[in-house]
């Protein structure tokens, strides 16, 4: 039951912090490219990266991960609005933009996952 | 098939004056609510997905509830984005900050699927991880042009609103 009161708790900070990531960018970078989905992701894979690779260690336990990773993480991310995206823009005739947006997404956040777990396992 | 350009995300009005709070609130209560639906999702049927919870050692189990929650989450959204852009476009507007951007945006899971993939090719299970990548790819986009269509076949009787055949019909 604590456990998923720190998911609420992460859940919402989460989501909360995608919104803001999304409205900044989208005053700051212009509506080209969906940056905020972008970052927000990017954001989510390097630290669930770093935070799972740690709590293999021990460094965290179960309620941290509860709050940063399931919660956190987890509504930082998004694939729902990502897909989205990416169809609006196939539909939208920008086939090539949305198939690129696709395949930087998948490997820049396999990339930053990579990278979270290796910052995590030198650190411990 | 030029229908989901005009219900862009970002066409929120709310990036012109810095982010509303109110928005922002409802967006963290959906967030809070679509997160706890995940956990409740990956405690009912736990194979390893989110594997923050359990990840056996020894050969990983295909992370199918990650993937099960990212592609219904997805058919969701293309439901949602359908029914309040086409069907009830007088709906309260945070509505779709609410549901969209908070619960879907919440339940759904950028971050547990690379992180999943990740920890299948450090298994030594580089089928699966790639297996897991594409099939997670595929589901999700279509589920959302699924949901999209679908939902458009129920509440307006229209498959497509395509530029040409469906001008004049809105």
């Amino acid at each position: 039951m604590s456990h998923l009161l720190l998911v609420l708790l992460g859940g919402a900070a989460g989501a909360a912090a995608r919104y803001l990531i999304s409205a900044a960018a989208g005053r700051r970078l212009g509506g080209a490219f969906h940056w905020g989905t972008f970052l927000a992701n990017m954001a989510a894979c390097l630290i669930l990266g770093f935070l799972v690779e740690a709590g293999g260690e021990d460094a965290l336990g179960p309620s941290g991960q509860a709050l940063l990773a399931t919660g956190f993480c987890g509504a930082l991310s998004t694939w729902s609005t990502f897909s989205h995206e990416v169809m609006a823009m196939a539909d939208g005739r920008r086939v090539a933009g949305a198939a690129g947006y696709l395949l930087v997404t998948v490997v820049a956040g396999l990339g930053l996952s990579f990278a979270g777990a290796g910052i995590a396992a030198a650190l411990w | 098939m030029e229908h989901f350009g005009r219900f862009h995300l970002h066409s929120h009005p709310d990036h012109t004056n810095g982010p509303q709070w109110p928005v922002v609130a409802a967006v963290a209560v959906g967030g809070a609510v679509g997160a706890a639906l995940r956990f409740g999702a990956a405690n009912v049927w736990r194979n390893g997905s989110d594997a923050e919870l359990v990840w056996p050692k020894g050969e990983a189990a295909f992370p199918w509830t990650t993937l099960l929650v990212n592609v219904v989450g997805c058919f969701l959204m293309g439901v949602l984005t359908v029914t309040l852009k086409e069907r009830f476009t007088g709906a309260p507007r945070l509505l779709n900050p609410l549901l969209g951007t908070g619960v879907l945006g919440g339940f759904t899971t950028f971050s547990s699927y690379t992180d999943d993939a990740r920890r299948l090719f450090e298994n030594d299970q580089p089928g699966s991880a790639l297996g897991y990548l594409v099939l997670t790819v595929a589901g999700a986009l279509a589920g959302v042009a699924l949901g999209a269509v679908l939902t458009r076949v129920v509440l307006t009787g229209r498959g497509t609103t395509d530029g040409e055949t469906g001008s004049g019909r809105r």
